[in-house]
């Protein structure tokens, strides 16, 4: 009998199958874009069905005959990983799909071998969401690395390419590094997650253990300090990596991170946890959103826009922590379902806007934001589209990055019944950043969507650029259309997340008998939110004012050149540019960045002006710990002297030791 | 949702778009008659939407639809925004559909819209307006969540009609926490509704605007459905402050006809006062620097988080 | 709500305006705003001590508002306008660090003293014990007032108002303090305000200005 695990094993084999028969003829284009990328999106779609069905059954486990003689690969397929693997599968299709018309003849790698690094990843992350040990689980999670690491270095003859690369591989083994530590701490017997779940452990051991598992999986989801790679290594990735990368491979780390607390820690949750997940989150949060506002390469802008929404999913997760600890579970529900419920719309939203970038930067072969500008003239279906991305991504109703933020606030505003007072008062305080973040999002996102599709086109071959390919459409409209269900449904998909509610917190948010277009999480009167009446009713007004006006008045419409003010001269270099409409914050914010401006004086001949902000981090705590680490290996590389009777001294010695102590 | 709920509903609509402008042109005709000037008829603001109407549009060549539907989203949002806070009573229907934090995001669906549009035609105060905007914004937004979630702290709800049921309902309480708070909203809708000090709203000076900025490349009926909605902005601010601070006098429930009725005379008044209090407030102010307006915003929001923090010590 | 009497919703809310304008004090940059943000203070301050005097009937309160009225309200506030006067400054006072960040700061403090406040509240036994967190809160913020000032006068209206908060919290928590301390607090306050007019004409004189890091300069003569 055909059980979904065995299915979801089957979307893993099929996706590996497809990336080693693109070996088979790596160089043709043709065949591999629309055959094999397709292929892999109908296998991405069924994985999000299978996912979708199988949400609310009960647990599946699977025993593999492979890996260690005396640990075999356990399978389990349960609500969380099922929520996460619908989240994977939804995603990766619509991101196979216009990777299918992405692909152009060049010099860089056979595409044939991308392919095969693509779907090493897909299958990869799919076996980390259903892995039930901690082998297969280190297996999988260093396989996702790796094959994300060539992905990323896809062009690799740039140098500064290459060094983003390395940057992303270090950080990646850091956290794994971390990780395994803490399936070390974890372990109970042996090293099943099964058995970890029934061992009782210390209080202090379970600290080190949560420490570890939030240091480790936070760098894999760019959590400060250790975000440092994200910046770099997304805007080197290929547009749909990019894509992949930000908007599914974040959300493993938020997976491994829930498992380790909710699932293998269950029971022994301190509060401390929540307010440090929190605060970090939240610390996070602030620090991409301030640094997205001064940006000028549209891909690093939607990075650190990405480091901002991770920081916004622990703060939702430290929330839910400090509830389970407080033994409070409905809250704890409501905070849980908020934090999935944003990764699920980042994952959409945030893909969208990559593979946007990625549709605008094969049109015109250009990144920085200093060169874009009114191509909303000449691709029009790629604007529209990113017009929705943009305001999912700002938090606006009725689009679904609200509904998140919403559920979220609400949780926010329940916590004065929690009995510590020093947490009552910190949590107006994280409100308050909360906010701050979320309404610094709606100044990137009017940012990235003005300059990039609006205004005048600032170089003058702009004028050559054409609308993305048929592919390319397909997958912006279903991230577009994902978009739109997100945030009209909502109650649909909370029922969903309920069941991962009911395996973690033993609670469910959605009660029977509210309508299914009334979000109402706790009591109708209390707090509600309709996102259909909400839409609904705007565009009933909408179409009526402009029926009432044509009616009444009339429709008439000339076109005249631009106003201005009645200046004469109207270049597209009289427009702000990316740095100036960043101004305001830089000018506030001063202190968080690490600016390095050259200004034109009045005597150059060719003026300049250059404005490079960089992080603080790298000068405080990479460039001292490099610093360390190169010092350390130089005194290490003292016993290195080149001569051979010095090596033989030491192999002399050893063997001298050696017979002494095993006498 | 009964049909004399929905009535009352519409009649409150009806009121907030018949009456928007004419609480512009009330608030004028105070500030003259403080300034010791000659006001022009509190009528004006309608004839003047009615010239615009009559008018062709003129649009530039290089304007893209974003354009062209900004003012028509805006207008319906700050409609839409009109319907959901209670002014004269408290059963709507309407206001079910999105709560205190959803009334936010309307706001903020306005501003990207109208910041977008002003991007649009790519010209320098355009861009400048915008930036401005989305700056004012950005600090005025998270002070305004933060009153209102002062006031649901209070009432437990985020529902406008449940906290204004709760705080009309309330014996004679005085809430210091709120006392922060309608300072903090105080100077959140002088600088949302572009007044003095944060912007001039009767300035010619490009350089020193923000929100007419925004709008210099539109005419005719666009221009004229600009306008009602600030007007509407304005009007709706004023009722949430209404609702928020001086809650007595709106209808509960929506049977009793006679409650209702007589609660827009009520509402009339008390706006009437508002307006007046407004005018007060730009004559005694001088407009400021536009870099100070991060401090007065500033101080607006950790009012407004001090208003959290103090009722949660006093517990009210 | 309508079990709390109405004089402790009125002594709260007379608390709620101390705060505010401690920080109100703590954003101003115009010292003759900030002479007169302080006599508001004292004037609330008096007020909040004349409801509790009514409600808990205890006449030397009454005494004790008299007092503050014309003390805070009255007297310091004219010697303040007289001092400026005869130095002849109308500063725009720019602190050390700016106003965004010190207001940040100020919140941090805010909720320290409140946190502080709860346990010792619950050791209190007057019906107002509520509001000795806000009372340490503005002798926090007034402390910070002190700390981020960098002209002579603006220090002196933080000490000032320091007292404030030390005397509300006195009010709130025991209902007063014996006469004898509060008239000797009063006389202190007063000398004090009399010397330091004296000290400025001398900083004056030797530096030409009252910024006071010209004090600073005082070290390198050793």
């Amino acid at each position: 009998m055909i059980s979904s695990l065995h299915l979801v094993l089957a979307a893993i084999l099929a996706w590996l199958a497809i990336g080693v028969i693109g070996l088979a003829r790596p160089r043709n284009i043709r065949f591999v874009a629309r055959v094999l990328f397709s292929a892999s999106a109908a296998v991405g779609l069924g994985l999000a069905g299978v996912a979708l069905s199988s949400i609310g059954n009960a647990v599946q486990g699977l025993v593999l005959p492979l890996g260690l003689p005396d640990l075999p690969f356990h399978l389990r397929l349960d609500a969380l990983s099922s929520f996460f693997l619908l989240l994977l599968g939804a995603a990766s299709a619509g991101i196979s799909v216009f990777s299918a018309g992405y692909f152009r003849p060049s010099e860089g790698a056979a595409p044939g071998l991308v392919s095969l690094q693509y779907h090493t990843f897909l299958a990869a992350m799919a076996l980390v969401l259903v892995a039930d040990d901690a082998y297969l689980f280190m297996v999988a999670w260093e396989t996702m690395a790796l094959a994300s690491f060539f992905l990323v270095i896809t062009d690799h003859r740039l140098p500064e390419i290459r060094r983003a690369g390395f940057l992303y591989l270090l950080i990646a083994h850091v956290g794994a590094i971390m990780i395994l530590l803490c399936f070390g701490v974890l372990q109970g017997g042996d090293y099943t997650f099964d058995s970890m779940r029934l061992a009782n452990r210390s209080a202090a051991w379970s600290s080190v253990a949560f420490l570890l598992a939030l240091a480790g999986f936070g760098a894999k989801a760019g959590l400060l300090p250790l975000h440092v790679w994200l910046p770099e290594a997304h805007p080197a990735a290929p547009s749909p990596v990019s894509a992949l990368m930000s908007g599914v491979m974040l959300k493993t780390a938020i997976y491994g991170l829930l498992r380790v607390t909710f699932d293998l820690l269950d029971g022994q949750l301190w509060w401390w946890w929540g307010v440090l997940a929190l605060v970090l989150g939240l610390a996070t949060a602030l620090f991409g959103v301030l640094f997205a506002t001064v940006q000028t390469d549209m891909k690093r802008l939607l990075a650190y826009s990405s480091i901002e929404n991770i920081g916004i999913i622990v703060a939702g997760i430290g929330l839910a922590i400090l509830f389970r600890s407080y033994d409070k579970p409905l809250l704890a529900a409501i905070a849980l379902t908020a934090t999935l419920y944003h990764a699920l719309n980042h994952a959409f939203f945030k893909s969208l806007l990559f593979l946007a970038t990625g549709s605008v930067l094969h049109s015109t072969k250009e990144r920085s934001l200093g060169k874009l500008g009114g191509l909303i003239h000449r691709m029009p279906w790629v604007a529209w589209l990113a017009l929705a991305g943009t305001l999912a991504c700002a938090g606006l109703p009725p689009l679904n990055g609200f509904v998140s933020e919403w559920l979220l606030l609400q949780a926010f505003l329940f916590t004065p019944t929690l009995p510590q007072s020093f947490v009552n008062m910190l949590v107006p305080l994280a409100a308050a950043a909360l906010v701050l973040a979320a309404a610094l999002a709606a100044y990137v996102m009017v940012k990235f969507y003005g300059v990039v599709f609006l205004g005048r086109p600032r170089e003058p071959n702009l004028a050559y650029a054409h609308d993305a390919g048929r592919f390319e459409r397909v997958a912006l409209c279903w991230f577009a259309a994902g978009c739109l269900m997100l945030g009209l449904f909502p109650v649909q998909v909370i029922a969903l997340i309920d069941s991962v509610n009911v395996l973690l917190l033993a609670s469910q948010v959605s009660r029977p008998g509210v309508s299914w277009w009334l979000l109402a999480p706790i009591d109708a009167d209390r707090a509600s939110y309709s996102p259909v009446i909400v839409l609904v009713v705007t565009v009933v007004v909408l179409l009526l004012t402009i029926q009432i006006v044509h009616r009444h008045y009339h429709g008439r419409l000339r076109k005249g050149p631009v106003w201005d003010c009645g200046f004469p001269a109207q270049t597209p270099r009289m427009q702000d540019t990316a740095e100036g409409f960043g101004q305001p914050i830089r000018q506030i914010f001063e202190q968080f960045f690490r600016i390095e401006r050259v200004l034109p004086t009045p005597f150059d001949a060719e003026p300049r002006y250059f404005v490079k902000a960089e992080d603080h981090f790298w000068y405080w705590l990479y460039g001292p710990i490099a610093r360390a680490a190169e010092w350390a290996a130089r005194q290490i590389g003292r016993i290195q002297q080149g001569r051979i009777s010095v090596y033989l001294t030491y192999s002399f010695f050893t063997l001298l030791a050696l017979l002494y102590f095993v006498r | 949702m009964s049909a004399s709920a929905f009535l009352s509903q519409l009649l409150q609509l009806a009121i907030a778009l018949l009456l928007a402008p004419l609480l512009l042109g009330w608030v004028n005709q105070c500030r003259a008659w403080l300034q010791n000037k000659s006001a022009p008829s509190l009528l004006l603001p309608y004839r003047t939407i009615r010239k615009l109407f009559h008018k062709d549009a003129v649009v530039a060549e290089n304007a893209s639809p974003v354009f062209r539907i900004t003012p028509y989203v805006v207008f319906s949002a700050m409609a839409l925004a009109a319907a959901i806070v209670p002014s004269i009573a408290t059963d709507l229907p309407f206001a079910h559909a999105a709560d205190a934090i959803a009334l936010v995001g309307l706001f903020a669906l306005a501003r990207v819209f109208i910041a977008l549009a002003a991007m649009d035609l790519g010209t320098a105060f355009g861009s400048i307006g915008a930036r401005r905007e989305m700056f004012v914004g950005f600090l005025a937004e998270p002070a305004l969540l933060m009153v209102l979630f002062t006031a649901s702290l209070i009432s437990g709800a985020t529902l406008l009609p449940t906290i204004v049921e709760t705080l009309a309902h309330r014996d004679i309480a005085i809430y210091p926490s709120l006392a922060f708070a309608g300072v903090a909203f105080t100077m959140v809708s002088l600088a949302e509704n572009a007044r003095i000090p944060v912007d001039n709203p009767a300035t010619h000076l490009e350089l020193t605007m923000i929100h007419e900025a925004m709008i210099l490349e539109y005419s005719a009926r666009h221009l004229a459905l600009i306008e009602w909605a600030s007007a509407l902005k304005l009007f709706n601010y004023s009722c949430i402050g209404i609702a928020l601070f001086l809650p007595f006098g709106i209808a509960q429930g929506s049977t009793d006809w006679t409650a209702i009725l007589g609660a827009v005379p009520v509402l009339i008044g008390k706006l009437a006062m508002g307006g007046f209090a407004l005018a007060l407030i730009e004559t005694v102010s001088a407009k400021m620097r536009l870099f100070r307006a991060p401090e007065f915003l500033g101080t607006a929001f950790l009012l407004a988080v001090l208003a959290m923090l103090v009722n949660l010590l006093l517990g009210s | 709500m309508s079990a709390v009497p109405l004089w402790v919703q009125l002594s709260n809310l007379f608390a709620a305006v101390l705060l505010l304008l401690a920080f109100a004090m703590l954003a101003q940059r115009r010292v003759l705003s900030l002479i007169d943000l302080f006599a508001a203070q004292g004037f609330a301050l008096a007020c909040s001590t004349a409801i509790v005097a009514y409600a808990t009937r205890q006449p030397h309160l009454f005494w004790s508002a008299g007092l503050t009225l014309v003390l805070k309200v009255i007297l310091l506030p004219w010697l303040l306008h007289r001092l400026i006067r005869q130095l002849d400054v109308r500063w725009d006072v720019e602190g050390l660090i700016n106003v965004p960040t010190t207001m940040l700061i100020g919140i941090v403090l805010v909720v320290f003293a409140f946190n502080l406040a709860f346990p010792i509240a619950q050791l209190a036994s007057t019906v107002t014990r509520a509001t000795l967190g806000i009372a340490m809160a503005s002798v926090m913020l007034s402390f910070l007032m002190m700390i981020t000032r960098r002209k002579a006068v603006p220090q002196v209206i933080g000490f000032l108002s320091m007292e404030n908060g030390l005397f509300f919290a006195a009010t709130s928590a025991t209902y007063g303090m014996p006469m004898v301390v509060e008239l000797g607090i009063a006389l202190d306050v007063l000398v004090a305000m009399l010397i330091l007019g004296v000290f400025f004409f001398q900083i004056r004189e030797q530096f030409d200005s009252l910024d006071l890091k010209h004090l600073e300069k005082l070290k390198e003569h050793e």
